[in-house]
């Protein structure tokens, strides 16, 4: 099955043709404009191998998440970094290339936590193996992390492994009213504090959380809590991981990251706020530099997430020592700069 | 031997006191904790802050001097060990706690801060460090990142990697580089986690911000004992599919069990082949329910006896055997010898059954204690290392279980590293083409080859030499001190 990717890569590579790699093309919106002839992963089908008892599960690269998802649930477990399907066939491989992480992160971590292996071709059509299927593993360099969130640009991923968690056995999520300065300063304080939180999120004038566990442990925090319980609860959660309500839908959609006490930005009224302040979802037409200028010093990075990129593109530029260590990676993973070519940075 | 030039250019970008260059001065640093591997320095630099770094290995990038640098030396790989020609450059000095932030829940620290410091420093605010290697009362942060060190809570907490958030390092060429952010993530490639565990090679680690969590509310834990160690090993996958994820699953073997229990009493049963102990923790209800299943599973999973503690000393002395388990092996037999390899947990039977067969095989015994939850097995092979042949007996069985665990799919290290110790092994769970990247991957960083080098990945033409070649390996300094 491997064949046919490693053959049509040689021949890019001999050609130097460029390559966009694509799973279902659920996030083709995500990054900046990329050249080539479009690679498909969606032939590269199956689970390979799943040991509940081990909570690692392997899948070749074009699975459907919804298939790994559905797989998971039958044994009680699921993937907890809740990767976003965003409406559309998202693919296990393009989760992973991609490295986004739903409500859940900042309880349970990332997409990159959860990888403990990949297989893929690099841009000479090399299959090359990093990582294993077991939780401790500190042989060689942490290749496997390095793909997660790379955007394909330094391989094709054709094969993961991932650790797994059980499901909790109870969620309740709550509701409070409160203004975005209160909200943020709450999320963090129940962050600090021993409490079964698995998820949280402000959006106009409303804090909504989700506790997760056993369920004396959820009604003894909700106890302590208050606040009104949400009914239908997994909707709203599912719906801000697709961002599948109106609000997702404004036009330039702003992702900025930040430390996650950082008080208001007063950048705009149209803001969603998740992952414990550390997200600030914004639609604002403001220029990218005064968002990036925000983002940075509130200790993080703006990304426009979905609209017409800036001119610099869509992801905040890399200081000089650092781009310079991305172009020496990238040099030695896909020497002729073949993969999703401008998709991360201009310049490869 | 560096040239007395280089030294006097050294000695420029220090004060005089953050040079050492006599012998006496030097022995103190020439292993780390695996003292098996020696070799004195041929000079130690001691820097106070992240310039004096800078200078030392914008210096020694100048003068193409390779630069190794260790922390506070308790990695049990060699991956600290001295290499001829270079300057061994020694973090401990940065040991500040420069920023806490509790509502934040990260604190900003230096290299040198010890493991455990960080846990005391953060404490008044609730929270704490979640890494615990067993050498947390003396290892420095730095060295935990270099080797993405684990502990005892890892399948439930994470490795190093999975609690910091940014990294301060310097490159060779004496470039800073800020990786990862004060936010959850950051943009580009995540060379925060190829950082991790890069045991030195890539660069040289100034400053670390980790993330803390709240403390638990309880912590409570569950002793049990089997009559086979088989059932013991298919008891863990069965708490696990109950869907507790334990904050420590601990097994220990018949012979580590009768030594711990003769060295501190912990009221062991004896009459038994494979202790479990499973501690949960988190909030007071969680833990109760996770207790109740715990309890459940271990009895439908053929345990002989379970006691629960039911009290902070109970725990406390449950938790003693264990943690004393690697130098009341040590009074077993003159010297041990430790492995780290870790396996998929269902494997556990079978690796077992062929460790005791080697053992017969080689005619040394083994005692087997084993970070369970996450399928890290540190088997303890006791020899003489005064009986002529035993020590290189005692490295070809450990090098044949580490094989062992590879064919088994599971890797050669779980939590010390590769270092010195291990880079034979490296061949048998690589290929050629992944040495070659990891070898250039070091080059996109230290194309020059002066960080740490000849550590962790092997040259590939040693791969096919080393069917023959003898590597020295050894056994650990400071009994007193707990490994687990």
């Amino acid at each position: 099955m491997l064949d046919v990717f490693i053959e049509r890569i040689r021949a890019a590579h001999a050609e130097s043709t460029p390559l966009i790699l694509q799973g279902g093309g659920s996030k083709a919106f995500y990054g900046n404009t990329d050249e080539g002839e479009i690679l498909s992963t969606r032939t590269l089908t199956g689970v390979v191998d799943y040991q509940p008892k081990e909570l690692v599960l392997t899948a070749r690269a074009g699975t459907p998440l919804t298939e790994i998802e559905a797989l998971l649930a039958e044994q009680n477990q699921m993937l907890a970094f809740e990767p976003p399907h965003f409406g559309g066939a998202a693919t296990l491989g393009g989760s992973i290339a991609a490295g986004l992480s739903g409500p859940r992160r900042p309880h349970a971590g990332a997409a990159r936590d959860f990888v403990l292996g990949v297989r893929i071709i690099d841009g000479t059509g090399q299959p090359l193996r990093f990582g294993g299927q077991v939780i401790k593993n500190v042989a060689g360099y942490d290749v496997s992390r390095l793909m997660v969130g790379a955007l394909g640009t330094l391989g094709l991923i054709t094969e993961i492994s991932l650790k797994v968690l059980p499901q909790p056995a109870t969620e309740t999520t709550l509701q409070f009213e409160l203004d975005e300065a209160a909200a943020i300063l709450r999320m963090n304080q129940w962050a600090g504090q021993p409490l079964p939180l698995s998820a949280s999120s402000w959006h106009a004038g409303l804090l909504t959380v989700r506790l997760s566990g056993a369920a004396s442990a959820v009604h003894a925090a909700q106890a302590k809590l208050g606040g009104d319980p949400l009914n239908d609860a997994a909707a709203f959660w599912q719906r801000l991981r697709d961002q599948a309500t109106p609000f997702f839908d404004k036009r330039p959609l702003w992702r900025l990251a930040v430390k996650p006490t950082t008080p208001p930005l007063k950048l705009g009224d149209a803001l969603w706020v998740e992952w414990g302040g550390a997200v600030r979802w914004l639609a604002s037409e403001r220029p990218a530099a005064a968002l990036r200028a925000a983002a940075q010093t509130a200790g993080g990075h703006a990304t426009l997430f979905r609209g017409d990129a800036p001119p610099d593109g869509v992801f905040t530029p890399l200081a000089p020592a650092m781009l310079t260590l991305h172009r020496a990676l990238k040099q030695r993973f896909d020497p002729k700069g073949l993969f999703n070519r401008g998709r991360m940075h201009p310049d490869f | 031997m560096l040239s007395p030039a280089f030294l006097s250019k050294l000695r420029s970008v220090l004060p005089a006191h953050c040079v050492l260059n006599e012998r006496e001065d030097l022995v103190p640093f020439e292993s780390d904790g695996l003292a098996a591997y020696r070799n004195v320095p041929d000079v130690v630099a001691l820097p106070e802050n992240e310039a004096q770094v800078a200078a030392v290995l914008q210096l020694c990038h100048e003068n193409r001097v390779a630069v190794v640098a260790r922390g506070a030396g308790t990695g049990l790989a060699a991956g600290a060990l001295p290499v001829d020609g270079a300057v061994l450059l020694v973090l401990a000095k940065l040991n500040r706690v420069k920023a806490i932030d509790p509502l934040a829940r990260t604190a900003v620290v230096e290299p040198g801060v010890r493991n455990l410091a960080i846990s005391e420093a953060v404490a008044p605010h609730g929270l704490y460090y979640a890494p615990d290697p067993s050498s947390q009362i003396a290892c420095s942060i730095g060295g935990n990142v270099a080797e993405n060190s684990g502990g005892v809570h890892c399948l439930k907490y994470g490795l190093t990697v999975h609690n910091i958030m940014k990294l301060r390092a310097l490159t060779i060429a004496g470039d800073v580089l800020e990786i990862g952010s004060d936010a959850l993530d950051a943009p580009g490639y995540d060379l925060l986690a190829l950082l991790t565990g890069s045991e030195g090679m890539l660069a040289v680690i100034t400053e670390v911000t980790v993330k803390l969590l709240p403390r638990p509310e309880r912590a409570q834990v569950v002793l049990a004992a089997f009559d086979d160690v088989a059932k013991a090993g298919a008891a863990v996958g069965n708490i696990i599919a109950a869907g507790v994820i334990p904050a420590g699953l601990e097994m220990m073997d018949r012979l580590a069990i009768r030594a711990a229990e003769a060295f501190v009493h912990a009221g062991y049963p004896l009459d038994c082949e494979a202790l479990l102990l499973c501690e949960v923790d988190g909030v007071n209800e969680e833990v109760s329910a996770d207790i109740y299943t715990v309890r459940q599973v271990l009895e439908a999973s053929g345990a002989t006896e379970i006691r629960t503690a039911d009290s902070e000393e109970q725990r406390l002395k449950f938790w003693a055997g264990r943690k004393a388990a690697f130098p009341a092996v040590g009074r077993l037999a003159p010297d041990y010898y430790c492995m780290d390899g870790t396996i998929p947990r269902a494997q556990l039977p079978h690796v077992l059954k062929r460790i005791s067969e080697m053992s017969d095989e080689f005619g040394l015994r083994v005692a087997n204690v084993f970070h369970a939850g996450d399928g890290n097995l540190h088997p303890l092979i006791l020899f003489d290392a005064n009986q002529a042949g035993e020590l290189q007996k005692a490295e070809d069985f450990g090098g044949r279980i580490l094989e062992l665990c590879v064919e088994a799919g599971g890797t050669i290290t779980g939590e010390h590293g590769v270092g010195l110790e291990k880079i034979r092994q490296m061949c048998a769970q690589f290929a050629p083409p992944e040495l070659t990247r990891f070898h250039e991957v070091k080059a996109a960083f230290d194309p020059d080859t002066l960080l740490n080098p000849g550590k962790a990945v092997p040259e590939l033409h040693r791969c096919a030499e080393w069917g023959a070649m003898h590597v020295h390996a050894g056994r650990l300094p400071h009994p007193e001190l707990p490994r687990f």
